[in-house]
């Protein structure tokens, strides 16, 4: 085996297996709070770009995620809403089931591992799934993250492109700051596109798509979600300390976005720069706008030339603008604020950072 | 219109951050103590010597946090700190990586109350 064929075969190991069609897909709490354009443009982008059967069941309800992870909502009572999940997905034909949420996926990776390794527990919880709903146990045949399935038909993507991440004026590749969940891959990395030590998923994305992606000393560094510290108003000052410990390590590489594949940390690092530009009065960019933060999704959408009001772009904190420009992408700035049947929605007020 | 977002009460602050730097700090007193005592080299912060520690379990004086310190230059109220060690050694005895403790807490020591002394001058030459 020479170094090369060494070298593939490693980085086999790191590879997940992912579906390639009829999806069961479930959606995110945060995400469809923070980022409702998001989700729709992965169907959009499953069905009408890439032809692939996504389905979804309006009785599917929240993993329970967020309470688990608060110590209100106990480990058997969130088996049992998952074990229910996987027996729609089975009930809708599917064996492929995808989460939106980071958080979500993280849940379904630890029940899983959970009932891998103790097969008595998956029989309690099956047992718990009929006499609270009538439902028969399954568990699917894989299980991906929505980033992973981007990642997958990433090619096929860049295929169908209109825009590249490239500055149209310059002709330079963006430079992005690419962010992973604690949840996607440090937890049960075998799980995860790459591994804890090479999460590849948006990287893979970055890079088919013309950008570059941009390696900073707290890349891997938490986004400071993490749930107790952010759900108590008091702690919220250590979860901003993480994101700004990023923020502060990746300015002087110049990012022109960042992009995460976790609701939390797309959420906190768009949303504490407001808070920190508050408080402070300073950004991490040149000029004074703040870093845009973009889901893969959107960052997808751009790509594909969708239009960026239809992505739900205008509900960041930070406004998007500088980077459409770059893009090249074009937008009507009236149109930003206009809701369905253009009815004109209320404008946030404009935000300026800076101190007196 | 335009927010104006400085004056909000979030009820809540920015924590400060740990991070120390080490271009940044004074790592003067533990390179002499590293030359002095090589086997300061080889604690790896494993507490034995804390947890054995007799003054350490009548003071909040942490002989391990006090190594931890030093390499980090972080120098700030570790003279009175050592003044809680009564030098007897037990330290020395149960530390799994043979580090002389006795020896680097008289080094510390004298290294310290040389550095107290030179920013005592320093205080004093600027007040004057
Ligand atoms: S020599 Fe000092 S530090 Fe070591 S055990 Fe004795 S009192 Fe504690
Ligand atoms: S017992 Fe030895 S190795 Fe452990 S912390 Fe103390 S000095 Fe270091």
């Amino acid at each position: 085996m020479n170094q090369i064929e060494g070298k593939q075969k490693i980085w086999a190991e790191y590879q997940k297996e992912i579906g390639d069609d009829n999806f069961f897909f479930v959606r995110s709490c945060i995400r469809q709070s923070f980022f409702p354009g998001s989700e729709q443009t992965f169907l959009k982008i499953m069905r009408e770009y890439l032809g692939k059967r996504v389905i979804e069941d309006y009785r599917h309800t929240t993993c329970t995620g967020i309470g688990y992870h608060s110590d209100i909502v106990k480990l058997p009572t969130i088996e049992t809403v998952v074990a229910r999940h996987f027996s729609l997905m089975a009930e809708n034909g599917c064996e492929n089931y995808v989460p939106s949420c980071v958080t979500s996926f993280g849940i379904y990776s630890e029940i899983l591992d959970t009932w891998e390794h103790f097969p008595d527990e998956k029989e309690r919880i099956a047992q718990f799934l009929k006499e609270a709903t009538g439902r028969t146990l399954a568990t699917p045949k894989n299980l991906a993250h929505t980033s992973d399935i981007i990642y997958k038909f990433r090619n096929e993507i860049a295929a169908k492109a209109k825009f590249k991440l490239v500055n149209k004026k310059t002709g330079q590749p963006l430079k992005v700051v690419e962010h992973i969940g604690c949840h996607y891959s440090k937890m049960f990395a075998k799980r995860s596109q790459g591994g804890q030590e090479f999460p590849h998923v948006l990287v893979g994305m970055i890079e088919a798509w013309g950008g570059e992606v941009i390696d900073y000393p707290e890349r891997r560094h938490c986004c400071g979600f993490g749930f107790r510290q952010y759900l108590v108003m008091a702690n919220r000052g250590y979860s901003v300390a993480n994101s700004y410990k990023k923020f502060e390590s990746m300015e002087p590489y110049h990012p022109d976005f960042i992009v995460a594949n976790c609701p939390g940390c797309a959420m906190f690092m768009d949303k504490w720069q407001y808070t920190i530009g508050s408080m402070e009065g300073r950004t991490f960019d040149q000029e004074g706008k703040g870093i845009p933060v973009l889901t893969y999704e959107e960052m997808a959408g751009l790509v594909l030339g969708i239009d960026p009001w239809e992505l739900g772009m205008q509900m960041h904190q930070i406004p998007v603008e500088t980077l459409l420009d770059k893009m090249g992408v074009d937008y009507d700035p009236d149109k930003k604020f206009l809701g369905f049947n253009d009815e004109q929605l209320p404008k946030p007020p404009e935000i300026v950072f800076q101190r007196d | 219109m335009i927010e104006n977002i400085m004056t909000k009460n979030w009820g809540y602050q920015i924590s400060q951050t740990r991070k120390i730097n080490l271009d940044e700090v004074d790592l003067t007193i533990a390179q002499k103590i590293l030359d002095m005592e090589p086997t300061f080299r080889l604690c790896i912060s494993c507490g034995g010597c804390t947890a054995t520690c007799t003054a350490g379990s009548f003071t909040d004086f942490n002989i391990r946090r006090v190594n931890l310190m030093i390499r980090r230059g972080q120098l700030d109220g570790l003279y009175e700190q050592l003044n809680h060690c009564m030098l007897c050694g037990k330290c020395h005895l149960v530390c799994p990586h043979g580090v002389n403790t006795r020896k680097v807490i008289l080094l510390m020591k004298q290294l310290l109350s040389e550095y107290e002394s030179h920013r005592q001058i320093n205080k004093e030459e600027k007040n004057v």
